[in-house]
């Protein structure tokens, strides 16, 4: 996985609440056996017409937006199902960090193991990043994963809250299951455990 | 001993390390598998090294792409990335030895209904699946729910999960349900009054009268759309109508191992003096039958209601409403049963079992779908549909002019050829409404399976009552 330390860049901003995982990857390109590749179908109903041309007004198709890496949005992201095509797709586009009021829990989840980074601010504050990200690529925002911090174009800093053992594991790529293997141990010892005193499992 | 609840149980049952910061690696029991979000994780495995750490505990079947028409054996329904998805699972199943129900089986069916169905499912054991209505298992007692392909590949090499504790809350629905309601008004409206994301970061336990009356199959529908209230988990406390329906399943526990099994499954409930984060009360007999008029599950009205306008809404939900109803197509004002529709869908994982069959069968018995209509009935599994056939449902279903099909996730997502078409309307048992869902435009109203059958007849949104 990519580490992320730092990332300066064009905010794009979506404001729309509850916007799906059907919405950010619909279900017709769920049957890759890929991870990657999946950027051009990035909000492929809202981007493209039935004949599959772009629809000029959709953010992520002006050209002030195109080469986004942060996405500004509303309440509630990524809700609907556990598909972690949804974070592939926006780490395919180029998205690495999304900014938020909050997260469906599956995909806040999903984001971490991808590479991208899922912030959590107040509605006020994503209101103002909102109104930032919608001045265009000359509005470059920054956000410092280790001082959780974000600046904005005005020079204002906002601080963010993460867990500490998922910023550990986004600062420095790491990979989950080469973590957990370190813990072998402890799970031989519970399995062993459950296997006298829940046999049937 | 602290009180607890029955989330706070089963999770202290699978802590196998807990780090100084508090996160957990959750021991898994059971780990289902489907086509569409595991060939990824397999390929990791594959990649790393690495092999199935407890391939007993771990079950897959094929369910979101494989048509569901009667021809299906001929690969040639199916589209290529379709087949390629569907044939990776066969591989994988097969490399990695895991259980498997394929396509040809006749246990074959929509995950979640295959796993309670085989006894796969049992109290206390938590159960994941790259699939966020996992959270239907949690009818039976056990902490399940969705995860993404990355923690599909964790849970495959190391049987476990890195997880911190969720909060606790509580849904009660007190009293009786009237005549004409199900779970699926439950659940809906218990979304309708929390929203779509006001159950995130909690495990939901469902409990009161109302919940306690259910069958199995009821409660596996309000546990079902536990993630749409944005509870990752939904839970119910086993009780004798559990053990009963558990009980001689193929992989329930048997003779001594039945009895020590039920023991540990008698503790599991929530103490009367646990803590609650949140704690939700509605009274049964204040729930009507119900649909949503939007693209949220949120959206929910009684089906005596008018579609609502933007402005009876405030914050972002008012450009919301307003997205909502012009994709609908909708104006404000108009009575929802006057809402003419095209298509009528029953089955999923959400109401695809046995008895939503029969609550459909009951009303559409001697009747006739409306002409012009598009119906079809997808039973969640190929043992329900079997059942159906023996209980004479099937017959009720094709002489009022329903398809009838085999086993899967069919309309529901629409990722096999079951779509609807830009603009088509379509009274759907399942459990999204988000645009485009069941096909690019198409219109979604969710509803229970006695209101879907009742539109059939009706060609609008119907009162299911008017019918009984």
């Amino acid at each position: 996985m990519d580490p992320f330390n730092t990332l300066t860049g064009i905010a794009a901003p979506l404001p729309l609440i509850n916007i799906d995982t059907d919405m950010i990857i619909p279900k017709q390109f769920l049957k890759t056996i890929k991870r990657t590749g999946l950027g051009v179908n990035l909000f492929d109903e809202m981007r493209y017409d039935d004949d599959r041309n772009e629809i000029p007004t959709f953010v992520l198709n002006k050209p002030q937006y195109r080469d986004a890496n942060i996405l500004v949005t509303g309440e509630n992201f990524g809700c609907g199902s556990s598909r972690e095509h949804a974070p592939w797709a926006i780490k395919d586009f180029g998205i690495s960090c999304v900014i938020a009021p909050s997260y469906a829990d599956i995909f806040y989840n999903n984001c971490f193991k991808n590479g991208i980074l899922p912030i959590v601010l107040p509605q006020e504050q994503v209101d103002v990043l909102m109104k930032d990200a919608e001045k265009g690529a000359n509005a470059r925002i920054s956000i410092d994963l280790e001082a959780q911090t974000i600046t904005n174009s005005e020079g204002e800093v906002f601080s963010f809250e993460v867990d500490a053992f998922k910023k550990h594991c986004l600062m420095n790529g790491l990979d989950d299951i080469g973590l957990t293997m370190e813990k072998v141990a402890a799970i031989d010892t519970f399995e062993s455990t459950a296997a006298q005193s829940r046999p049937w499992v | 001993m602290s009180p607890k609840t029955l989330y706070d149980k089963i999770w202290d049952a699978h802590v196998a390390h807990e780090a100084d910061d508090g996160t957990c690696l959750l021991y898994i029991d059971r780990h289902l598998v489907h086509e569409v979000t595991s060939p990824q994780a397999f390929e990791g495995l594959r990649m790393t090294g690495r092999t199935v750490r407890a391939p007993d505990k771990t079950i897959a079947v094929p369910d979101h792409n494989v048509p569901t028409t009667l021809d299906r054996a001929d690969a040639t329904t199916m589209t290529e990335d379709s087949r390629i998805q569907v044939e990776a699972l066969d591989k994988n199943a097969k490399d990695f030895g895991i259980h498997y129900y394929p396509v040809s089986d006749v246990r074959q069916g929509i995950v979640h209904i295959v796993g309670p169905e085989q006894g796969w499912t049992l109290p206390g054991m938590t159960v994941v699946c790259g699939d966020s209505h996992t959270a239907t298992h949690g009818a039976f007692g056990s902490l399940a729910h969705g995860i993404g392909t990355s923690e599909v590949e964790h849970v495959l090499a190391t049987q476990t999960l890195i997880q911190r504790k969720g909060k606790n809350m509580k849904v009660e629905i007190t009293g009786k349900l009237a005549p004409g309601v199900t779970a699926k008004d439950i659940t809906l409206t218990v979304i309708g009054k929390t929203g779509t994301a006001g159950g995130t970061g909690y495990v939901i336990e469902y409990c009161g009268e109302a919940i306690r009356d259910l069958s199995m199959e009821g409660r596996m529908t309000v546990c079902n759309m536990a993630i749409e209230g944005g509870a990752r988990a939904g839970l119910i406390a086993p009780d004798e109508k559990t053990f009963d329906y558990v009980k001689g399943r193929p992989h329930a526990p048997k003779g001594a191992q039945w009895e020590a099994a039920l023991n540990w499954w008698k503790t599991l409930y929530s103490d009367d003096d646990a803590h609650w984060d949140k704690v939700i009360t509605i009274k049964g007999e204040d729930i009507a039958p119900v649909v949503t008029w939007g693209t949220s599950p949120e959206d929910v009205l009684p089906i005596t209601a008018n579609v609502p306008a933007a402005s009876d809404f405030t914050g972002g939900k008012v450009d919301a409403a307003q997205r909502s109803l012009e994709y609908m197509g909708l104006t404000p004002g108009t009575p929802l049963s006057e809402v003419e529709i095209d298509t009528v869908f029953i089955g999923s994982c959400t109401n695809g079992r046995i008895e939503d069959l029969r609550a459909a069968a009951a009303i559409l018995k001697g009747k006739k779908v409306k002409d012009g209509l598009r119906a079809m009935i997808v039973p969640g599994s190929g043992l329900v549909r079997a059942q159906a056939e023996e209980e004479g449902l099937a017959d009720i279903f094709k002489e009022a002019g329903f398809e009838w099909r085999l086993a899967g996730c069919s309309m529901c997502l629409a990722m096999n050829p079951d779509q609807l078409s830009p603009g088509e309307r379509c009274a759907a048992t399942s459990n999204r409404n988000f645009e485009g869902r069941q096909g690019r435009g198409g219109r979604t109203h969710l509803m229970s399976p006695a209101m879907a059958a009742a539109a059939a007849i009706t060609g609008r949104l119907t009162d299911v009552r008017e019918l009984m």
